[in-house]
């Protein structure tokens, strides 16, 4: 379903992704780990528009958006959460997601019937929230909510633009430690339940590494290894730079 | 008339120029926009006419234009009262707040200076007859507009080289252009503030007190100014002394030139060429 | 649906209650305090288009002086040049058209621009108009204004009534008709999905635009919503005064619905209504007792800045949701 071909992207004399190559498949959670600087943000930002790559390309089903904008990716269905949290602070949890279902449906523009009179949106929306099991929180402002609630909701817009590729930038940031799996565990319930394609950028391998299907690490800009969590847990390269562990 | 028309745009240039100033380094380094600024300009006015008038007759006619920068010094002391007890609680806050505050404190000051001088009008034209009229290629000019030219040439200067060469001047540009980092290297942002604040309260007092020879002070003094800079400001640019100046140089002379040949709608001619300038530049000539 | 229904039931009825109650303000009070009560009733629509764009849009107009000038010109110029045509049914819907026409031109050029940039050039562009009003006093009659006689409604003339009259009678129920559409209207659309997105524009751009909302566009409607609302009250605010002027448009009346905002609190539906109320009342109490009013209401409001930053409306509300959960 996205499929890169050696994309490059120097900053200066920086190489923050260079000659990356990957690709994911319809329904895949695939993450990226590695040490700060290693350009998995980069990477997300030029998956999702944010930044122009120097060369290669992003096949994204089976269409070239290397070039597309941000606006035409997110109808396309690239949605991204962020690693500082964007969200509506002055409304409800519930009108968050609202909102994004009544941009989605294209129907922002209805003026005068109250939102709650559109009773499938509403539904739809604590379905949503069901499935990040946040709807006990609904009726909220972002204000009242943790760290970590803060985090869910955030995907849980992206995921209510029925995006069918989720880019997750380091979705536990941020919450704290004895949180962490819990927070882990909402998301990728509600994204399996949807079978969405999934990237998720994390530095640390605990996190992902129950949830992923396959991980990629990278170092300086490259693709270091790839394959099955437990694999990659073993690789004594990956080990000694990215965990620091020399055997 | 040419000479005329532009000198005169020069003229207004200047005192729109000192004005912009004001409210361009309060905008800069503190982010907030004065609306008493107008307030303080007409304080500035009212101040070097009581004091001419009280004063003007028993001393010397050099010293007649020194009392003229009793509007500097004794706004730029409005200023710095008006700070101390009601601006600085509002740096934290949001913008409606801050905007309301001063239009609150324009309120109380236009009172103020009604409870202080009355409602009559004061004049003070001996700084301006004294100086007479000059030849100017065969054109009499007041003197007088040359010499208010003059005073806000050297003002400005002055702000460069402080802005430019001292310490000061580069700790308050170096809060205008990036407010966290000052804060982040250590600069006492609070104090540079007050500072600034007086500063362009200051400016806004010389401006009204070069004026008060030409046009007596009345109530409502400061109305037109504080437009006239928001627009100067606005085609400027936010917070750049040099939009400031291109700003007061444009205006000014649309309205010498406007009055002279469209008088009836020289004003919404310098609103009409201010829109299309925001239109094809909409951060302002100079704006970042 | 669901849970959210019972409570909303419970604010209509109030709603409903307090319009029954109003209906018999003519009976109560005095002609003089009638005329000032339906000064606030004209504030209150201002006040409820201009918070759509404030409170629920995030933008602060210095400038809304201009639509409101808009609509009471249409009046006094349709009264002055079309008098065939000075009925209400014709007047209020042209006052309307012309508001819109300036929100839209005025609004073209602001809604680029946020924060103290979009206040500034509101201003601005209020005193473009100012400028016009002014300077082409032959046709606007400049500081000196223009009269606004009683208009006919629906084919009833009120020749040979006083203004008092009039405005005790007839023209409060239309008023307050007036006033109850714009409520309701407002109220629709804040709590709609298109008021859901403003308000998630004001809260987010950054993210408001990442879910599709064409950011720009939607404060541009707002703009010209808001406008409208503050044209309508400055149409039916002329039948009130009787006379128009050019201060209308001066961005230190544009203060004065700024303020009357803050003064009710922006973070509240009703706010504004309270803060129109008080509002007038206030300006007319100060103004009667002292010489320096300006200095009382200047006073008054730099107090409230500091101390009320919520408003009226917003500190009732607080101090009710306390007493409701807290003891």
């Amino acid at each position: 379903m996205l499929t890169i071909d050696h994309l490059k992207k120097h900053f200066g004399s920086v190489k923050a992704v260079d000659d990356v190559s990957l690709d994911i498949k319809e329904g895949e959670i695939v993450s990226i780990i590695g040490t700060n600087g290693a350009g998995k943000t980069t990477l997300v930002n030029l998956i999702s528009g944010y930044l122009r790559p120097d060369s290669g390309q992003i096949l994204f089903l089976d269409k070239d958006i290397t070039h597309a904008s941000p606006y035409v990716r997110i109808q396309m269905g690239v949605g991204r959460s962020f690693q500082l949290i964007q969200l509506f602070g002055g409304i409800t949890v519930l009108d968050n997601v609202r909102t994004a279902l009544f941009s989605k449906y294209g129907m922002i523009k209805r003026g005068l019937l109250s939102a709650d009179r559109y009773s499938s949106i509403t539904e739809e929306a604590i379905k949503i929230l069901d499935n990040f099991n946040i709807s006990d929180k609904k009726g909220l402002t972002p204000k009242g909510l943790s760290e970590g609630d803060l985090k869910i909701l955030d995907i849980a817009i992206a995921f209510a633009l029925k995006s069918k590729l989720l880019l997750l930038d380091e979705p536990t940031s941020g919450v704290a430690t004895s949180d962490k799996f819990k927070v882990m565990d909402s998301i990728v319930s509600a994204i399996k339940k949807e079978g969405i394609s999934t990237l998720i950028i994390e530095h640390d391998m605990d996190i992902v590494s129950g949830y992923s299907d396959r991980v990629i690490v990278m170092h300086e800009g490259r693709v270091m290894a790839e394959g099955k969590p437990e694999d990659i847990m073993e690789n004594k390269e990956v080990k000694a730079t990215v965990f620091g562990i020399v055997s | 008339m040419w000479i005329i028309y532009t000198l005169n745009g020069l003229y207004f240039a200047a005192l729109l120029f000192l004005i912009s100033l004001g409210l361009n380094i309060i905008l800069g380094v503190m982010g907030i926009l004065n609306l008493a600024h107008g307030s303080l300009y007409a304080i500035g006015a009212f101040i070097a006419a009581w004091i001419i008038i009280a004063i003007g007759a028993k001393i010397p006619p050099f010293f007649l234009y020194i009392t003229l920068l009793s509007g500097f010094v004794l706004t730029g002391i409005v200023g710095l009262i008006m700070e101390k007890s009601l601006i600085r609680f509002m740096y934290k806050r949001t913008l409606e707040y801050q905007l309301l505050l001063t239009f609150g404190a324009l309120m109380l000051l236009e009172d103020v200076i009604k409870m202080i001088w009355g409602g009559q009008a004061y004049y003070a034209s001996a700084p301006f007859d004294l100086l007479g009229k000059a030849d100017i290629f065969g054109h009499v000019y007041p003197t007088y507009f040359l010499f208010v030219m003059i005073i806000a040439l050297i003002a400005g200067l002055l702000i460069w080289l402080f802005m430019s060469k001292t310490k000061l001047g580069i700790m308050l540009r170096a809060i205008s252009l990036d407010r966290e980092m000052a804060t982040g290297i250590g600069l006492d942002i609070n104090r540079l503030s007050t500072f600034a604040f007086v500063l362009g309260s200051a400016l806004a007092g010389l401006a009204g007190a070069l004026v008060v020879p030409t046009t007596p002070a009345l109530l409502g003094f400061g109305h037109e100014p504080l437009i006239l800079g928001f627009i100067v400001v606005v085609v400027g640019g936010l917070g750049s002394l040099k939009g400031a100046l291109v700003g007061a140089l444009l205006v000014g002379f649309t309205r010498s030139f406007g009055i002279a040949i469209f008088p009836e709608i020289e004003l919404p001619l310098l609103f009409l060429i201010a829109g299309i300038i925001l239109v094809v530049k909409p951060e302002g000539l100079f704006g970042r | 649906m669901g849970l959210k229904n019972k409570p909303n039931y419970l604010r209509w009825i109030v709603y409903l209650i307090l319009f029954i109650a109003l209906l018999f303000i003519p009976r109560i009070l005095s002609i003089h305090d009638l005329m000032l009560f339906e000064y606030g009733l004209t504030f209150a629509i201002v006040g409820l288009g201009f918070n759509l764009l404030l409170g629920y849009t995030g933008l602060l107009s210095f400038g809304h002086g201009a639509y409101f000038a808009a609509g009471a010109y249409s009046v006094a110029m349709i009264a002055k040049y079309l008098p065939q045509a000075y009925s209400i049914e014709i007047v209020i819907p042209a006052a309307l058209f012309f508001s819109l026409i300036l929100s839209i031109i005025f609004g073209f050029v602001c809604v680029r621009h946020t924060k103290i940039f979009f206040s500034i050039l509101a201003l601005s562009l209020s005193m473009l108009l100012f400028a016009l009003l002014f300077k082409l006093y032959h046709i606007t009659g400049g500081s000196d204004g223009l009269r606004v006689p009683l208009p006919t409604m629906f084919g009833f003339s009120f020749k040979g009534i006083r203004r008092p009259e009039f405005l005790s009678g007839t023209y409060y129920y239309f008023l307050l008709a007036m006033f109850a559409i714009s409520f309701v209207v407002m109220k629709g659309i804040v709590s709609s999905p298109f008021g859901k997105a403003l308000q998630a524009i004001r809260d987010n751009e950054v993210r408001a635009e990442l879910i599709g909302i064409r950011v720009r566009r939607y404060r541009l409607y707002a703009f010209c919503i808001s406008g409208m609302f503050v044209g309508l009250g400055g149409a039916l605010w002329t039948f009130v005064n009787g006379h128009v002027t050019a201060d209308l448009s001066h961005w230190v009346f544009s203060g004065e619905i700024v303020y009357m905002t803050l003064l009710g609190g922006f973070g509240i539906f009703e706010g504004p209504i309270v803060g129109a109320m008080i509002f007038t009342y206030l300006k007319l109490y100060a103004m009667g007792h002292t010489e320096y009013w300006m200095f009382v209401i200047g006073a008054t409001l730099i107090v409230l800045v500091l101390l009320l930053p919520s408003g009226v409306a917003g500190a009732f509300s607080t101090l009710w949701r306390r007493t409701i959960k807290g003891n």
